[in-house]
């Protein structure tokens, strides 16, 4: 079970909860289950997030592999100038 | 394909050298073709009617006088734009809402801002263009306008948006607010972190919106056929986002749509999205005939993304040792008449420099009366960092350490847990800080009224999708195609050397260019540091494709197992072990008969880069202050910053330098000023006052290389970090000179007399 984090400026739109594990083997599972658990959180899940899995970003990589013991950071997307 | 690249330990002949760069000789001659270089023959001229007001209602639009004008071809209102369901999309810094882009480039039920456009002509002369504009008539409802972002957040502020409610807080707002949105970071536990504190320092700081001031405003072509194809010539740090902008806008299919990028004098950001693009093609569709829109600099000034002005909270504790117990901060930035500032850019890079238990970070998100912000290197991290670092100064000067022992008894290292999310992995903080103490100019000698400030910045740095293709010429050059924008940082030569490196040719048979949107698969932006990271990785694995297809060409020729065949050198010979030695053949021999023995060779990639690499830099800056008249004079400057690697040293001083140079004008000289009545004041290089050469010293650079692990190249990025430092740099090196600690940018002549006075009359009541 990957053990999965979500930034503290998520907590609104998931009743404050920011930690949780969850039984996923990619990005677009993790956001499927996300997007599930938590409905308001949906809008960002598409656009604004990035995912840190076991320390390495990763933007727009819905088929990155989780693994099942992966630590997971969710948290807002970057760009720059 | 998403696409991580490990780091090869290797010794180079081409990377790390200075060749001149491709595109050198054509801007000095002058022969580069920029925006508005482009013409075609027909062409019209387009010109926009801008809001005269900072905030008003427009009841009605009368364009039958300007159609009625002889050489007017088209004109274009909201009328001609479809509404936009809020739908978001990334472009460069921010995601933008095309709900807010279609009402930014042409305005649909409120101007918003002085410069907002409210219709558009197309006319076969300037001149006639813009008589036509005097002849729109557009009947305005003025209305109450914010344009100072504390003021916007106070309640009973005037309304710019009555749909909007503030995001990111619970319960849902019962009121639309200025606030678009709240975000908040933490970590720990800040009120018991500040109580392990023997010394606490509050300070608040404002700043001024900034113009990123490319030289070149924005200019473009556009040329629509009877059948709806588009032709597509402008000035943009992405042609392919804005392809897709312009597509949805204007709702045709993408590849309707071909978009030539052109040479680019200078974006920093502020050409990662639309402007008269739209504009250009629905006049070219109307009056079928090409037209051509550049902007004046007042156009530029007024109506296309200046920065975020600021207002700015920290406070910080730390013990005698040094050791920071708590980091709090309150960001509060304009985002300009739509939602979408860099406050959440902002409010992660506020302290990513250092090894916190305790961090709050509370970033606002504030609509106002000017024109929407657009990203500019490193986008709002400079604003939140001069904050920070002139905390940071403050304490360390006050429990008397120094400052650059002070930050590295708390720098962030690999695997220190960031207060936004992830652990940071390999980074180079600690050696810039390291180079920065042992550096002659730390210790150098000061005079009367001079000072010594360091400050430090970071930036996260990324990645994204992106295209390339090599393709072998049959005389042995090479021809590399790029999707990424060279936005004259010099990029094509750096990625030119990384397929001669691969290649193992010389640098000067890879000749690149830059695509149209027809040519290569979809590339993001060249923003966010991303340009020679993630094109160079696609460049790379392009050319190690092409590398392939030859081993596999020569196996063939040669009648051996393609297992048996290497490249090496410049040539494909027999590998270790192989069956039987045959002759190697080089790229330029198999290219000879290529034709004859299968076709040309190519290599191409298409990816999503991932493993972008943070960025770290540590300024020191000498400055001398003039206490008759204000003036801060900067004596000497050195910026040391880790870069992965520079695949082109030159050009990645000349990042440093450019990000230096650009950050000491925002904080001696540049900001937005508004009159009473919302307009802007100062559109105009007279009165808006970059740094010119007269103003600097010679920059002085200290590459430091700790290699991006998930680069072929150990390449982390370099144009955003320079720029994140100066301004702190300098407001600590001032307090060094007079003992006066400035808060608000920019430190200009009278804001410095004004802090010298206050200090003076200070002094007298005590």
């Amino acid at each position: 079970m990957a053990r999965v984090s979500l930034s503290s400026n998520l907590a609104p739109y998931t009743g404050g909860e920011t930690k949780l594990v969850l039984q996923i083997a990619n990005v677009r599972q993790l956001f499927q289950a996300l997007g599930e658990r938590y409905p308001d959180l949906r809008p960002q899940l598409d656009a604004e997030l990035a995912v840190a899995i076991d320390g390495e970003v990763y933007q727009d990589a819905l088929l990155q592999r989780i693994e099942g013991d992966s630590e997971v950071f969710l948290f807002p997307k970057i760009g720059g100038g | 394909m998403s696409t991580m690249m490990k780091y090869e330990d290797k010794e180079f002949k081409v990377v790390g050298t200075r060749p001149l760069r491709p595109d050198g000789v054509d801007k000095v001659t002058g022969r580069a073709r920029f925006g508005a270089d482009y013409s075609l023959p027909g062409q019209l001229i387009g010109k926009v009617l801008r809001s005269p007001h900072a905030h008003a209602r427009i009841k009605s639009i009368d364009t039958s006088k300007a159609l009625a004008l002889p050489g007017v071809k088209a004109v274009v209102t909201r009328d001609d734009f479809a509404d936009m369901p809020v739908e978001y999309a990334a472009a460069g810094e921010l995601v933008i809402n095309f709900h807010d882009v279609t009402r930014n480039v042409m305005a649909r039920e409120k101007a918003l801002y002085d410069g907002h456009p409210v219709a558009a002509v197309a006319a076969t002369s300037e001149a006639i263009a813009r008589e036509a504009l005097g002849l729109i008539k557009v009947e305005y409802e003025v209305l109450p306008h914010v344009i100072d972002v504390v003021e916007a957040m106070r309640p009973g502020a005037p309304l710019l948006h009555e749909e909007q409610y503030t995001q990111g807080v619970t319960p849902r707002p019962d009121r639309p607010s200025n606030v678009a949105k709240r975000v908040e970071f933490s970590l720990g536990d800040v009120g018991e972190g500040f109580r392990q504190a023997d010394l606490v320092i509050e300070r608040e700081f404002n700043t001024k919106p900034v113009h990123q001031g490319y030289i070149e405003p924005q200019a473009c072509l556009a040329n629509t056929t009877e059948d709806g194809q588009v032709e597509l010539w402008t000035s943009t740090q992405g042609h392919f986002v804005f392809r897709a902008q312009c597509a949805k806008l204007l709702q045709m299919d993408v590849s309707k749509i071909r978009v030539t990028p052109t040479e680019i004098g200078g974006g920093f950001g502020g050409k990662t999205t639309v402007y008269n693009e739209p504009l250009a093609i629905a006049l070219s569709r109307k009056s079928r005939r090409p037209v051509k829109m550049v902007m004046s600099r007042e156009d530029v000034f007024r109506a296309t993304g200046p920065t975020s002005g600021a207002n700015v909270r920290v406070k910080m504790g730390c013990t005698r040792d040094g050791r920071i117990t708590a980091a709090e901060a309150e960001l509060k930035y304009q985002a300009g008449a739509f939602a979408g500032s860099s406050v959440m850019q902002a409010s992660m890079c506020a302290f990513t420099r250092y090894d916190l238990e305790n961090a709050q970070v509370v970033g606002n998100d504030v609509t106002v009366n000017r024109p929407k912000v657009a990203a500019y290197r490193a986008p709002g991290a400079p604003i939140s960092v001069f904050g920070v670092e002139s905390v940071i100064d403050e304490m360390a000067k006050k429990i008397g350490i120094d400052p650059i022992e002070f930050r590295l008894r708390n720098a962030a290292r690999e695997g220190t847990q960031t207060y936004y999310g992830p652990r940071l992995g390999s980074i180079g903080y600690i050696e810039t800080l390291e180079k920065a103490r042992a550096h002659p100019h730390y210790s150098a000698p000061l005079g009367p009224n001079q000072g010594r400030g360091v400050a430090t910045g970071f930036w996260f740095n990324i990645g994204n999708e992106t295209s390339a293709a090599v393709n072998v010429n049959e005389d042995g050059t090479v021809a590399l195609a790029l999707g990424t924008v060279d936005v004259a940082g010099g990029s094509r030569a750096a990625m030119a050397m990384m397929v001669a490196e691969e290649l193992g040719v010389d640098c000067d048979k890879v000749r690149p260019t830059i695509g149209d949107t027809s040519t290569l698969g979809y590339n993001f932006v060249t923003a966010g540091s991303r340009g020679t990271f993630a094109s160079g990785m696609a460049s790379v694995l392009a050319a190690r494709e092409a590398i392939e297809k030859m081993c596999q060409r020569v196996a063939q020729i040669r009648e051996v197992p393609v297992g048996d065949v290497i490249w090496k050198d410049g040539q494909a010979g027999p590998a270790n072990g192989a069956a039987r030695q045959f002759a190697p053949m080089s790229l330029a021999e198999i290219a000879k008969v290529a034709g004859k023995t299968g076709g040309s060779i190519a290599g191409h990639a298409e990816i999503n880069a991932q493993g972008a690499g943070p960025g770290f830099g540590t300024h020191i800056v000498d400055v001398e202050v003039d206490k008759q008249t204000g003036l801060i004079k900067i004596l000497r400057y050195t910026v040391l910053q880790d870069v992965g690697k520079a695949i082109h040293p030159a050009y990645v001083e000349g990042q440093l330098q450019g990000g230096a140079v650009q950050g000491i004008g925002w904080a001696l000289n540049e900001e937005y000023v508004y009159g009473d009545d919302g307009v802007l004041q100062n559109p105009g290089f007279l009165d808006y006052r970059v740094p010119v050469c007269s103003d600097v010293p010679f920059i002085d650079t200290v590459i430091v290389e700790v290699p991006n692990p998930n680069h072929p190249y150990g390449v982390r990025g370099c144009g955003e970090v320079p720029i994140i430092a100066p301004m702190a740099a300098i407001a600590n090196a001032v307090e060094s000179a007079i003992g006066i600690r400035l808060c608000e940018q920019p430190m200009s002549p009278p804001r410095v007399l004004k802090a010298i006075g206050e200090a003076v009359a200070g002094n007298l009541k005590d």
